[in-house]
């Protein structure tokens, strides 16, 4: 479409622009602040220039907890997305069931995060929760709060709960879209049901796909909730991802200048890495 | 290459079709000849699209039978038919380059690579996309990737018959008449059966050899350009070809004879065997001529075409045009007009009577 | 392979409704039940929990704050946005790539580190532990979103309409409010939708910025959860009421969900 040029349309984004900057730029500010100062309690600051943050991006702890949250990113999007595409291709494409599959689908994304945390929590409790008693009388020796690869098991299958749906409805989107006329000159052309996939249906899901990359991977990166209910970053720390630990530091430990350079760091790896993706997924549309 | 035969077809979209508005198509019996170029014409939801679909095997008739050729080919499944088809707005595979979207219907199907590029390259050239085929398909225009629809179909070998459902709508106006020009062209070139699929009577007129007529889910005449205009099988014909279309005016028959606004009026065929059914005259606003002596009419609006005038009459309670050439004069308010006699007929219930007799 | 297909969603979805049945199956169990033995439904069916929740004003006025909060916070992002989202879908002004970018990096911004600075600048401003503060702090998340669908929605609608009203005689706000609000309103209900979605299912900042007055009902469960110790029984009812909101919003847009999803701009 072509848009006029008019620069009085600031006057429209005012509103927005004015309660976001509220929230996100004097908060943002106060977070700067406090990750150039040193403080020794009572309110007294000093300047520290970029010390905190030297010592956060030195700091093995802060290592150890971005790469789980990197190994728990690219393994839910590993098993997300394909899954996604696969059930959204499965799906009926008229008729009532499709109404009943949405309902269906959509109900883990509308149900507030601690609860999903307890709800698998009680789920998978090696007594008395269903996942956890029947992998436990099928002969695994399951328990998520003593052991951490059972902890990370239950963590991604909480994810992928969660989360699919949202991949399946994006795609579903995607492929309702494609025109019948597409199938039918594919089948003309004798096209494999391969050839159609690759040809037809995932061109027409690349920007379906592309935000539903975007939001996962920034989602999946802000995690708080539910791992905390779930496990509470334990065994140990092992499933203490990044949310957590900041929350660790911060509000725990009251160390707000690490806490802050931490905070610093970690949105800047999410802009880094949305924007690396975006590009990626965006640079042939480009040509 | 095959004649393709429609034998006593019938289709409904609904499992249990009851009366007669459930069938999108009643009863059809059609024989394509094999080469020809064919046009299916009708208003929107005639059924135009479902037999073309019936016929590339997108569609499973309800009832009847699709002959290709004599072998029987109704159960079959598109790609078994060898059968190409363009679609109403342009199927192009956005990821592949022109070259690779013509070449796709013959790698499927396991031509070597050899072939498939002197076939690509024969039909770019026929097509005016040599000078693409590197490109991105997704970056043609809307009739670039009409071109490479069309292509697709052409590039193949095996084709039976090439079918069109209105390829021009999503196309500029100035580019329509040569793509038609050109669709026209790789007629005699290919000398493939092409069926194309329109409601633009412009169109179907300056495509087709053979035009068939639909409306309301049967066919109702097949002939030349000038038999649909000379000699309409029915009012909707009439009607629906032609600009304006022909004057359809109900009649009173009086022993063999139309009689219309109160007086007779004479016509090319007689009206034997009417029996009480709904009669009407048809006569073109083309063979309609003020004279001195005939109907009482009276002139109500002239509007100029360029080379015609069309001239709106009120006669006998009815609407009645006439077309008169440019410069020829008009009269004012009150007149007369008569009908030409060999190019009036009579249609009882809207088909036409006697119809050996006259054609 | 065709054929077998319906078996993919429907394992899904079995999947999918495991651990909710698990859940809503516990609400109705006792105490004893659940921490005694393994059983797959309730043996001594009680409403006792849900009884609990009715009654007691520490919990069901946790429903009655989340939903206020809920509703003003999806009133706001949607009023805002929707004069945003006009001017992105139709003019081209200063900075507005830029704008639109920025906006969208507030989405990826980490509840966690918003979260201090939030409670800190909420009390400073003074409306701390009220329903007006959790609702601010879910736009920030939430007014992006809701820009970027709306834009999706009204780049749909053709320029012409615009055009037409403007000839027609309208002022820009009369076809504003009377053409061009109802012709979207599909979208403006995904775009609600979502809204209400993310602000229902958030709790970082809802109960770092609220204490008493303002408690949302997520967070009542934590704190049961851990004073009374192991009331599994309460807290799954209490789980189990959270749930219903979300299913009545998702029956009555179910048309829309995947058509929402579609349009949104990349």
């Amino acid at each position: 479409m072509n848009k006029t040029v008019n620069h009085k349309a600031w006057f429209f984004v005012l509103p927005v622009l004015a309660l976001v900057a509220f929230n996100a730029i004097v908060p943002l500010m106060t977070v700067v602040n406090y990750s150039v100062q040193e403080s020794f309690g009572n309110n007294v600051f000093f300047w520290s220039g970029l010390t905190w943050f030297e010592e956060m991006l030195r700091s093995p702890r802060f290592h150890a907890s971005l790469g789980r949250q990197l190994t728990f990113t690219f393994t839910i999007l590993a098993i997300e997305i394909p899954l996604g595409v696969i059930i959204a291709l499965a799906m009926p494409k008229k008729g009532i069931w499709v109404s009943v599959c949405l309902v269906l689908m959509a109900m883990p994304l509308l149900i507030p995060w601690n609860v999903v945390g307890a709800m698998w929590n009680i789920f998978a409790l090696p007594e008395i929760g269903l996942l956890g008693k029947t992998l436990n009388s099928m002969g695994f020796d399951y328990n998520y709060t003593r052991q951490p690869g059972d902890a990370w098991f239950t963590l991604i299958l909480m994810d992928v709960w969660h989360w699919t749906s949202l991949v399946v409805l994006l795609s579903y989107a995607g492929l309702v879209s494609i025109p019948d006329a597409y199938y039918q000159a594919a089948k003309i052309d004798g096209a494999s049901s391969w050839a159609i996939f690759r040809y037809i249906q995932l061109p027409k899901m690349k920007r379906v796909l592309t935000i539903a990359v975007l939001l996962r991977f920034m989602d999946s990166f802000n995690i708080y909730t539910e791992p905390s209910v779930l496990t509470g970053g334990g065994p140990g720390n092992s499933t203490t991802l990044l949310s957590l630990d900041l929350v660790k530091i911060a509000l725990g430990q009251f160390d707000l200048g690490p806490a802050a350079a931490m905070s610093l760091i970690y949105f800047l790896v999410i802009l880094l890495f949305s924007w690396i993706f975006y590009t990626l997924m965006t640079r042939n549309e480009e040509q | 290459m095959a004649r393709i035969t429609l034998s006593d077809l019938k289709h409904s979209y609904m499992p249990n079709p009851t009366n007669d508005a459930d069938w999108a198509l009643k009863q059809l019996d059609v024989e394509w000849d094999d080469g020809g170029a064919y046009a299916l014409l009708g208003p929107s939801g005639c059924g135009k699209t479902t037999l073309l679909n019936i016929i590339s095997g997108l569609l499973i008739p309800s009832h009847g039978r699709v002959l290709f050729d004599d072998s029987d080919v109704t159960a079959l499944a598109p790609e078994e038919r060898k059968i190409a088809q363009v679609f109403q707005f342009p199927v192009v595979y956005d990821t592949m380059t022109v070259y690779d979207n013509l070449a796709f219907p013959l790698r499927n199907r396991g031509v070597t690579e050899d072939l498939v590029d002197v076939r690509v390259r024969e039909v770019a050239e026929m097509t005016d996309l040599t000078a693409m085929l590197k490109n991105r398909a997704s970056g043609l225009t809307a009739d670039g990737k009409q071109k490479i629809s069309l292509g697709r179909g052409l590039v193949r070998t095996d084709v039976n018959a090439i079918l069109f459902d209105e390829p021009l709508t999503v196309i500029d106006p100035h580019l329509k008449f040569q793509l038609r020009l050109k669709l026209k062209e790789l007629h005699h070139r290919v000398n493939n059966t092409m069926i194309y699929v329109t409601h633009d009577q412009t169109e179907a007129l300056t495509f087709a050899d053979k035009v068939v007529v639909m409306n309301v889910g049967e066919v109702v005449q097949i002939g030349t350009p000038e038999e649909l205009f000379e000699v309409p099988h029915h009012t909707f014909v009439g009607h629906f070809i032609g600009s304006p279309g022909m004057n359809v005016l109900p009649c009173d028959i009086d022993n063999g004879a139309a009689h219309f606004a109160g007086q007779r009026v004479e016509t090319a065929n007689d009206a034997d065997g009417v029996n009480g059914r709904k009669t009407e005259i048809g006569v073109r606003p083309e063979y309609v001529t003020f004279s001195d002596q005939g109907l009482d009419a009276q002139v109500i609006r002239v509007s100029d075409t360029g080379r015609f005038n069309v001239v709106e009459t009120q006669c006998g309670g009815n609407r009645v045009n006439l077309l008169v050439g440019e410069g020829a004069e008009i009269p004012s308010e009150t007149t007369k007009i008569a009908f030409n006699p060999e190019r009036t007929r009579i249609y009882a219930d809207g088909w036409l009577m006697g119809r050996e007799a006259s054609s | 392979m065709k054929r077998a297909s319906w078996l993919i969603p429907t394992i899904y979805i079995i999947f999918l409704m495991l651990p909710i049945y698990w859940l809503v199956s516990m609400s109705f169990k006792t105490t004893n039940e659940i921490l005694g033995a393994f059983t797959l439904w309730p043996q001594n069916f009680t409403l006792e929990n849900y009884y609990v929740i009715f009654t007691d004003p520490s919990w069901y006025m946790g429903y009655v704050n989340s939903i206020i909060y809920v509703i003003i916070n999806t009133v706001l992002s949607v009023a805002v946005a929707l004069p945003a989202a006009y001017a992105f879908s139709r003019y081209r002004f200063l900075g507005d790539k830029h704008l639109f970018f920025w906006l969208l990096t507030n989405r990826m911004a980490p509840a966690a580190v918003f979260a201090l600075p939030f409670f800190q600048l909420y009390s400073a401003v003074g409306i701390f532990d009220t329903h007006l503060a959790v609702a601010l702090a879910h736009t920030l998340f939430n007014i992006p979103l809701a820009v970027w669908i709306l834009e999706g929605f009204m780049s749909g609608v053709p320029k012409q309409l615009d055009e037409t009203a403007y000839v027609d005689g309208y002022s820009f706000w009369r076809f504003f409010i009377r053409i061009f609000i109802p012709t979207i309103a599909a979208g403006i209900g995904v775009a609600a939708f979502f809204c209400f979605m993310f602000s229902w299912v958030e709790l970082l900042l809802a109960k770092t910025l609220t204490a008493v007055a303002a408690k949302p009902i997520a967070a009542a469960m934590t704190k049961t959860a851990s004073s009374s110790g192991y009331e599994l029984g309460l807290l799954a009812a209490a789980g189990t009421l959270t749930i219903i909101p979300g299913a009545i919003v998702i029956y009555f847009v179910r048309n829309y969900i995947a058509k929402g999803f579609a349009l949104g701009r990349v």
